[in-house]
């Protein structure tokens, strides 16, 4: 039985099976096999093939790294990494191709009588101002007509800042010196403060323009293109910048983890809780008792105004974990 | 509008509002939470599906003030219910199966982390079983891609995270595929809501109108959703994911997830672009082949695999394959036995993985055939789980395999054209599940021979930590709560197989 093994594992069916695995694939082996002090090599993967190919010509014995595999070396399986290659670039050039080709067949763009332009639009349009009160219709739509997708959409934020925590956050337990060591690593707060005069200058002008910028379209979402998105991504930057000129240790004074988490929390708790609470008593044919306003003035069009503020605190502030989360591995 | 019809909708967010407030709390608390939060959908899912079964039709439910072209809407019907139903239990009794190993694996300051994941994952799920609108599925299928991926990651141990990385590339393969034809289908249609967006399609179809985009929308939406759910060419996340995660994350990854996809597409088939043109366009008879070819190579892959866990992996390709296949006969049975089928996998495979765990810990936690012999008798209940999930596999009677498998069959002979080659591929590939499965449990139960000759059921290492081991009744629980599962598919697969079909009833 064992004997057999050791054949099937040189069987092309072996290398069929690897292959339909992904065991050949480029990423398997490029995580690891890197051995740092290799001179001359560089250690960038696209530049792989091309040393590859520098020791066929010289027909040098293979000098694979200990700890490397010595698959990518055999003349055949190099031959079947180029076929694979070249077939992958057709593949996707046969995708796009197809694509491409679809879209000529589509309905050619801004005619008037294209399917979109159905009684679908024409609601929005007509009267999407006097049903949400929002005279930016683009936030009326995404805020009120379809307030379920935004809500997933800011859960998708939430849930991808807490992936990059599961990766990034470092937890210094007492007494693991290994996580010690990976936070003293990862914190460059030692080259703190960098104390660079021009950019600390330019960023007392313009942060505070930046996060009243941020601010505003946050607050005019309703009534000028603009919303919780795109503000809080402008709020976000200027923090990130604020960061970057001042250091760690300003920041802290104001913004932590605690207050991250706080942040978030409470904003997509009034969210969840202010949507639940329109959804339900649009679904049961409730009146929700919501003034509407005035279209135009700052305090009008129901819950938009208080949505758009939750979703612009949660954009920034998963704009800035993450930037934080890459330099130091915390807030 | 009686209560029962909001329930769709408290339970979507009742599961995302624990996720979010489990941000602020710790570990423990968090899976409290979560676990309360399961049991509570569950609990509702149930009402849904009463209320369904008895009012004998399906609802809508508007989730806002504006009526259906214009705003957001879910739906409900019996089979949603049934669905939501069970996934809710494998869900409740993988996470609790799973607990302490999820525990050991995360790290002390990340459990919160995990559980919101896991609840996401089920609001996710929920909404995709609940949605009547493109879009929110659409977002939900992102919110479980970053679930998943964030529930492979957390064990960060291993190869998980280039397992993670694999899951991800896959998964974003899929989605920005199933993007572009939910885009495709709004230019020619003019809608995202499903059931005026089915009127738009059999007008466009009627008046034999942008033929070629709604095949492009057919194929990239089918293609979509089956990488996503790991159909048999593009499997090869599968083995690293399940294998590598930790034991609840490979439960409800391998269970539920996949099966959320395959839904959708199943609700996309019927409630958008029409099973009529569907089947008229010829991709399920791609779906069939793929499907043919997965039950067939995944079971030879899981043969060929050492690691058992693994291996069981592999078997999911199979029976995803299964699935697939179902789809693909393009009849009204096949589909009513597809479907069984998911139900049969989410709850055998989730008891498999979850058994599988128990196993493990009695044999040092290694994965490996040898060092699992005789493991049955150290954790009985365990071995008799995991054999319980793999005769169900195979297809022994009173099992729920069984019924799905003579479901397919006799769904096969309707269809004239497809019949010799399902009922080949479904006897071959039931032999190989065989091979590979019954190995395993017989492996199980031998008794291992030290080179002296003595027998020894226990290494007295793991005797001793078996015999201390505390909290062993939260995994006698989940599997036997899997087995009852099993069994009651099973045994009393008449009425769900009634449910079903009248589910698939009120998708047209």
């Amino acid at each position: 039985m064992s004997r057999l093994r050791d054949d099937y594992e040189n069987s092309w069916w072996r290398r069929f099976q690897g292959w339909v695995d992904g065991e050949t694939d480029l990423l398997a082996e490029g995580m690891e096999i890197r051995v740092p002090g290799r001179g001359e090599d560089k250690p960038l993967r696209g530049a792989r093939h091309e040393q590859e190919k520098v020791r066929g010509q010289h027909n040098e014995p293979a000098a694979a790294p200990e700890g490397s595999r010595t698959v990518y070396n055999g003349r055949g399986i190099r031959c079947f990494r180029r076929f694979y290659q070249v077939m992958s670039v057709l593949l996707c050039l046969s995708i796009i191709f197809v694509l491409l080709w679809t879209v000529s067949y589509l309905p050619a763009f801004g005619n008037a009588g294209n399917p979109d332009n159905n009684e679908v639009s024409a609601r929005y349009i007509e009267r999407g101002l006097q049903e949400t009160g929002a005279v930016n219709i683009v936030t009326g739509m995404i805020l009120d007509y379809r307030a379920f997708d935004t809500f997933g959409e800011s859960c998708v934020l939430f849930i991808a800042s807490c992936c990059v925590l599961v990766l990034l956050r470092i937890d210094a337990a007492e007494g693991d010196e290994k996580a010690k060591k990976r936070l003293a690593e990862a914190n460059d707060r030692i080259f703190e403060p960098k104390n660079d005069i021009i950019l600390q200058k330019c960023a007392c002008i313009l942060v505070p323009l930046i996060l009243v910028f941020g601010i505003y379209i946050v607050l005019n979402g309703h009534l000028s293109p603009g919303g919780g998105f795109s503000g809080g991504a402008v709020l976000g930057s200027g923090l990130i910048l604020y960061l970057n000129a001042f250091g760690f240790g300003k920041t802290e004074r104001f913004f932590t983890e605690k207050v991250y988490r706080r942040m978030t929390l409470s904003a997509l708790t009034f969210y969840c809780l202010a949507k639940s609470y329109s959804f339900f008593t649009g679904a049961n044919h409730l009146e929700s008792g919501i003034p509407l306003g005035t279209p135009g003035a700052i305090l009008s069009s129901g819950l938009i105004l208080p949505l758009n503020i939750c979703v612009g605190l949660v954009v920034a502030c998963t704009m800035y974990a993450f930037y934080a989360l890459f330099r130091k591995g915390g807030m | 509008m009686s209560m029962v019809q909001n329930f769709p909708f408290f339970s979507i967010i009742i599961a995302m509002f624990s996720g979010i407030v489990s941000s602020v709390l710790d570990g423990k608390r968090a899976r409290d939470l979560s676990l309360f939060a399961i049991l509570v959908t569950t609990g509702m899912s149930v009402a849904v599906l009463h209320f369904c079964i008895r009012s004998g039709q399906s609802y809508t439910y508007m989730m806002g003030h504006f009526p259906a072209p214009w705003g957001n809407e879910i739906r409900a019907g019996v089979l949603e219910g049934l669905t939501a139903v069970l996934f809710g239990l494998v869900m409740f009794f993988a996470v609790v199966g799973g607990m302490d190993h999820t525990a050991v694996d995360v790290e002390k300051g990340k459990q919160n982390l995990f559980y919101i994941m896991a609840d996401l994952m089920l609001s996710s799920l929920l909404a995709l079983i609940y949605t009547n609108d493109l879009f929110t599925a659409y977002v939900f299928v992102e919110i479980n891609t970053i679930a998943g991926c964030g529930l492979i990651m957390i064990r960060q141990k291993g190869r998980s995270l280039s397992a993670a990385i694999r899951y991800m590339i896959m998964s974003q393969l899929g989605s920005g595929l199933f993007l572009i034809g939910l885009s495709l289908l709004y230019d020619v249609t003019g809608h995202l809501l499903m059931s005026p967006a089915k009127e738009a399609v059999a007008a466009i179809e009627a008046a034999g109108l942008y033929a070629v985009p709604m095949l492009v929308i057919m194929a990239v939406v089918s293609v979509g959703l089956a990488i996503k759910s790991g159909l048999y060419p593009f499997h090869y996340w599968i083995p690293d994911t399940y294998g590598y995660a930790t034991p609840t994350a490979s439960a409800i990854l391998s269970g539920l997830v996949s099966k959320g996809y395959i839904f959708l597409l199943v609700k996309i088939f019927y409630r958008v672009l029409g099973r009529e043109n569907v089947i008229a366009s010829e991709i399920v008879n791609v779906l069939f082949v793929f499907g043919l070819m997965g039950m067939l190579m995944g079971s030879v892959h899981a043969i060929l695999e050492k690691d058992t866990r693994r291996m069981i992996a592999y078997s999911s390709v199979a029976q995803i394959g299964y699935i697939y296949m179902g789809i693909g006969l393009g009849t009204q049975a096949g589909m009513v036995a597809a479907v069984f089928h998911m139900f049969t996998h989410s709850a055998t495979k989730a008891l498999l993985f979850i058994s599988a765990v128990g196993l493990y810990e009695v044999s040092g936690d290694r994965k490996d055939f040898r060092s699992l012999q005789g493991a049955g008798y150290r954790n009985p209940l365990a071995g008799i789980g995991f054999a319980v999930g793999a005769l169900s596999m195979v297809g022994f009677p009173m099992l729920s395999g069984f019924i799905s498998k003579l479901l397919f069959a006799t769904s096969a002979l309707q269809s004239p054209h497809k019949m010799l080659p399902t009922v080949i591929a479904l006897a071959v590939s039931t032999v190989l599940n065989a091979v590979y499965f019954l190995r395993l449990v017989i492996t199980l139960y031998t008794i291992p021979t030290k080179p002296d000759g003595a027998d020894s059921v226990m290494p007295e290492k793991t005797q001793a930590a078996w015999g201390d081991k505390k909290g062993a009744w939260k995994l006698h629980l989940a599997v036997s709560c899997f087995i009852l599962l099993n069994l009651v598919l099973g045994l009393y697969s008449q009425p769900i197989v009634g449910w079903i079909g009248s589910g698939l009833a009120m998708f047209d």
